[in-house]
C-alpha cells in the first residue's frame, strides 16, 4: 500500500455521489463557449499541466484552445464538431458536450443535445442591440441571434430537461447592469413565445470566471447561483417509466448446448424503452402479433429482477415465438402500429429533404423504409411560424408526413423519446439526414 | 515533470474525492455493454482490439457481462510492434485463453518483411506504423467493425469521435464529416470496403477506468503496480532502459520505484514513480496527478499538436 492512502477518508471515497450530469454549451459563433469550457475546466482543477502548458500562445493562456482539438478547428479558429470533456466538482461527476456554434455545423450541436440532460446557451451580450429604447420613434424589439434561437428551440423540441442561459462577455460592457435586464427579458420573452422553460439566466464572463465556477457578489444585479452551482443541481433526464412497457430486442442470444436446447430458450437483450418488465408480464411481439408471457428477466448479471426503462434487461419468454432484433416486445393492446406518421424533423444533411423521396429509418433497432409523402411546413426561426415549404435544407426544421413500408408502435416524442425517435438515412450516401421526432397524430391533421 | 521524489507523493490530492461514486460506474457499464451487443448484432464481422492493456481488459470485463464468459461473439485482434513488454503480452495471452476467446495476432515485422512498412532508419517507432499492419488486417478478415478501447479524455482528437466513428475504404477518419449520433439510434450502414470503428468506453475516464478494476476485481499485468525498473531522466520523462531504448550518453542509470499508466510500444511508453501496489492505491494516486496520462507517458504524442489526429487520418485506431 502506498503512503498516500492514509491521507483521505475512506467513507469518503466510497460514498455514492449520485449520477453525472450531460451538458451541452451551445449558441452561437464566438460567444465564448470554447472559452467558458476551459474556465470551468481550470477552475474545477482539471486540466492538468502538461494540457495548460498546451495552450499557452505569446505568453497568454487561450482557454479555447483546450477544447479545439482539430487542427482544422484551429487554423479557422471555429469548432466544428463535438467535444466531449469530464470534470466533477465535489458535488458531482459532469461531462460536456462542447457543441458547434457555426449553422453549417448544426447537426454535431444536435447530435449532443440528443444525449443531455441540461443545455447551457450562450448569449454574446456584445452582439446585441440591447442599448436603444425607440428608434425612429418605433419601439426597438430586441433580436437575439438565429443561432441562439436555433439552438434554443432544438434542445427543446429533443427534451433536454433543462434549459440556461449564460450571458456572456458582460465584462466588455460599461452599463452591464442595465444590458443584462433586457437581454434577460428578450430571453424571457423569446422563451415564453416557444413554450420553453428556463432553468436559469445567468450572467458571467468566461474569459474572467465571474460567476462561471464562483459567484461575482453585486454584480449586474443579479444574487443567484454561479453557473456552475445551478449546474451541480439541476436533474437527470427522466426516462419514460409512466409509459407501457416497450422493449426494442437488440440481439437475439441462441443456446447451443443440448441442455439449452432442449429448453428451447432464447434470450432477448436490449434496453427497456419505456415501463419496465418482470416475470409473469404478458407481452405482444411486433410485427408477428404474437402473444407470449415474460418467463424470466436478466440484468448484466443475470439474476432475476425487475428492470425498468433506461437500463439492458434479458428477457426469457414461456414460449417459442418468432422475435428477431428489430422487433419490439410490447404491453398488449397499449399500442396502434401505424403505417403513417407526422413528425418534426431537424434535416441535417447537405442535401435537401425532398418530397417524394424514399429514406431508411431507424426506430429501436429496427430498420424500415420511409418515403416523404408530403412536407407540411418548415418553422421560421426567427418569428417560430410556420411557413410553406417544398424542401426542408441542411439545418432547418418542419414538419412531414412519412409513409412507412411496414407499421411501427409509435407515441409522440413528448411522450416517449424512445417510441416518438427515430433517424432517417440517405440510401444512397449512407448519411445520417435526420432526426425525427413523431408528433401527435392529431395536432396537424 | 512527472519524475517526482517521494516527499511530492505523499502530497495530498488535487481534486475532489467526491467523484468517486458507484452510481456512475454502473451508468457507463451500462452504456458499454448496451454498445459491445449492438456491435455483436449489427455487423457480420466484428473484431475486438486487445493489446492486454488496460482499456482492452476493462472492455474484456463488459464483454464478459454483455455476453456472459466463454461467449463473446467476436474474435480478438492485436497488432503486434514486436516492441512488447513480455508481461503484457504474456497476460494477453493468458486471458484470451481462460475467456475462450480466438485471438488473432497480426504483426508490424510481417508487413515489413512484405515491405509495405518501411522504416525511416532502424530505431523508429513503430507505433504509427501499426495503421498500415491493421489495414491489412482490415482487409484480410474483411473486419466491418473493429472495436476498441480508447477514451475521449485521452486527447483532444479522441474528444471529438464519435462511438460509432465511420471510416472510408483507405480506413481514413474525416473528422469534418463525422456521421451525426442521435440518442442511441446508431446508423451502421456501410458500403463495400468501408467499416467502422467502435469505442465503447469514449465516456469513461482514467478514474473511472481504475475505480472499475478495483470494484470489478479486473486483473492487469504486473507493470501497472508499482516494480523496481532501470530508468533514465529524458526531457522530464522516466525512459526504460531495455535493449531497445538503451541509455545515451551521459545518461545516469538509476533504479526506481515505477508503475506504467498505460503500455504500449516500448520505445514510446514511459512508466512514472509510484509506489502503488494495488487498484486501490492507484485510484487514489489518479486524484492526485498533476500530468495527464499523455502527456507523462507517451513520448511521440510530444512532437505535434495534432499527431493524434494526422495518425487518426492515416487509419491509425
Amino acid at each position: 500500500m502506498s503512503a498516500t492512502t492514509a491521507t483521505l477518508d475512506s467513507t469518503a471515497l466510497h460514498g455514492d455521489t449520485g449520477t453525472a450530469l450531460r451538458f451541452i454549451t451551445c449558441g452561437s459563433v464566438d460567444d465564448g463557449k470554447s472559452t467558458l469550457i476551459g474556465r470551468l475546466l481550470v477552475d474545477s482543477k482539471t486540466v492538468l499541466q502538461d494540457q495548460l502548458a498546451g495552450v499557452q500562445r505569446g505568453g497568454e493562456t487561450d482557454l479555447a484552445l483546450l477544447t479545439d482539438g482539430l487542427s482544422a478547428e484551429r487554423e479557422q479558429g471555429i469548432t466544428i464538431d463535438v467535444a466531449y470533456r469530464y470534470f466533477s466538482t465535489a458535488k458531482r461527476k459532469f461531462i460536456i458536450g462542447d457543441a458547434p456554434g457555426h449553422e453549417q455545423y448544426t447537426r454535431n450541436m444536435v447530435t449532443a443535445a440528443s444525449a443531455a440532460d441540461a443545455a447551457v446557451v450562450l448569449v454574446d451580450a456584445t452582439k446585441l442591440a440591447w442599448a436603444a429604447e425607440v428608434e425612429d420613434g418605433t419601439v426597438v424589439k430586441r433580436e437575439l441571434l438565429p443561432q441562439t434561437r436555433r439552438h434554443t428551440l432544438l434542445s427543446h423540441l429533443l427534451r433536454v430537461q433543462s434549459i440556461v442561459f449564460a450571458v456572456n462577455k458582460l465584462d466588455a460592457i460599461d452599463d452591464a447592469g442595465l444590458a443584462f435586464e433586457r437581454i434577460s427579458t428578450a430571453l424571457t420573452t423569446f422563451a415564453e413565445a416557444a413554450g420553453v422553460q428556463v432553468a436559469g439566466i445567468v450572467p458571467i464572463s468566461a474569459l474572467k470566471g465571474w460567476n462561471v465556477a464562483t459567484r461575482h457578489a453585486d454584480w449586474v444585479g443579479y444574487e443567484g447561483p454561479s453557473l456552475l452551482e445551478l449546474l451541480e443541481d439541476l436533474p437527470v433526464t427522466v426516462q419514460d417509466e409512466a409509459v407501457p412497457f416497450a422493449f426494442p430486442v437488440q440481439w437475439v442470444e441462441k443456446f447451443s448446448s443440448s441442455a439449452d436446447t432442449s429448453q428451447g430458450r432464447r434470450v432477448f437483450w436490449g434496453r427497456v424503452a419505456s415501463g419496465h418488465v418482470e416475470p409473469g408480464q404478458r407481452v405482444t411481439v411486433l410485427p408477428s402479433n404474437q402473444t407470449a408471457t415474460v418467463a424470466q428477466v436478466l440484468s448484466h448479471t443475470r439474476q432475476p429482477k425487475t428492470v425498468h426503462a433506461g437500463h439492458s434487461a434479458g428477457i426469457v419468454l414461456d414460449r417459442e415465438v418468432d422475435v428477431s432484433r428489430g422487433d419490439w416486445l410490447l404491453a398488449p393492446d397499449a399500442f396502434e402500429p401505424v403505417r403513417e406518421i407526422t413528425a418534426t424533423v431537424a434535416w441535417l444533411d447537405d442535401e435537401p429533404l425532398v418530397a417524394g423521396r424514399v429514406y431508411w429509418a431507424l426506430q429501436g433497432h429496427r430498420w424500415v423504409k420511409a418515403k416523404v409523402a408530403r412536407i407540411v411546413d418548415r418553422v421560421n426561426i426567427t418569428t417560430l411560424e410556420s411557413e410553406p415549404a417544398t424542401q426542408l435544407e441542411a439545418n432547418s426544421i418542419g414538419d412531414v408526413v412519412l409513409a412507412l413500408q411496414q407499421p411501427l408502435a409509435v407515441l409522440p416524442f413528448t411522450q416517449s423519446r424512445a417510441l416518438g425517435s427515430l433517424v432517417l438515412v440517405d440510401t444512397a450516401s449512407h448519411k445520417t439526414a435526420a432526426a425525427v421526432l413523431v408528433q401527435p397524430a392529431a395536432a396537424k391533421a | 515533470m512527472n519524475a517526482r521524489t517521494e516527499n511530492e507523493l505523499l502530497l495530498p490530492p488535487m481534486h475532489s474525492p467526491a467523484r468517486l461514486s458507484n452510481t456512475h460506474l454502473d451508468a457507463l457499464e451500462e452504456e458499454t455493454v448496451f454498445i459491445l451487443r449492438e456491435v455483436a448484432a449489427a455487423f457480420e464481422r466484428p473484431t475486438l482490439l486487445f493489446s492486454g492493456g488496460k482499456d482492452s481488459l476493462v472492455l474484456l470485463k463488459c464483454a464478459e457481462k454483455a455476453f456472459g464468459a466463454g461467449r463473446i461473439p467476436y474474435p480478438l485482434l492485436m497488432i503486434d510492434t514486436g516492441h512488447n513488454f513480455p508481461e503484457v503480452t504474456a497476460y494477453r495471452d493468458q486471458r484470451a485463453q481462460e475467456l475462450g476467446a480466438k485471438l488473432i495476432v497480426r504483426s508490424v515485422e510481417d508487413s515489413m518483411a512484405r515491405g509495405t512498412v518501411r522504416l525511416a532508419h532502424p530505431g523508429e517507432s513503430r507505433n504509427a506504423h501499426q495503421s498500415v499492419t491493421l489495414l491489412e488486417a482490415i482487409e484480410e478478415f474483411r473486419f466491418d467493425a473493429l472495436i476498441g478501447g480508447a477514451r475521449r479524455d485521452e486527447e483532444k482528437a479522441r474528444a471529438k469521435e464519435r462511438i460509432f466513428s465511420h471510416r472510408d475504404s483507405f480506413g481514413q477518419w474525416q473528422p469534418k464529416d463525422q456521421r451525426p449520433e442521435l440518442w442511441t439510434l446508431f446508423n451502421t450502414r456501410l458500403a463495400p470496403g468501408e467499416h467502422f470503428r467502435v469505442f465503447p468506453i469514449s465516456n469513461w475516464t482514467e478514474l473511472d477506468v481504475w475505480q472499475y478494476i478495483e470494484r470489478e476485481h479486473v486483473g492487469l499485468p504486473s507493470i501497472y503496480y508499482t516494480h523496481k525498473r532501470e530508468v533514465v531522466e529524458r526531457r522530464g520523462l522516466l525512459v526504460p532502459v531495455t535493449e531497445l531504448t538503451p541509455p545515451r550518453d551521459g545518461e545516469t542509470v538509476q533504479v526506481r520505484n515505477v508503475r506504467f499508466r498505460t503500455v504500449g510500444d516500448i520505445t514510446t511508453t514511459c512508466p512514472v514513480e509510484s509506489l502503488a501496489a494495488d487498484a486501490g492505491d492507484v485510484v487514489l494516486e489518479t486524484l492526485s496527478v498533476d500530468v495527464s496520462e499523455r502527456g507523462a507517458t507517451r513520448m511521440d504524442d510530444m512532437t505535434s499538436e495534432a499527431s493524434m489526429e494526422k495518425r487518426k487520418k492515416d487509419g491509425y485506431f
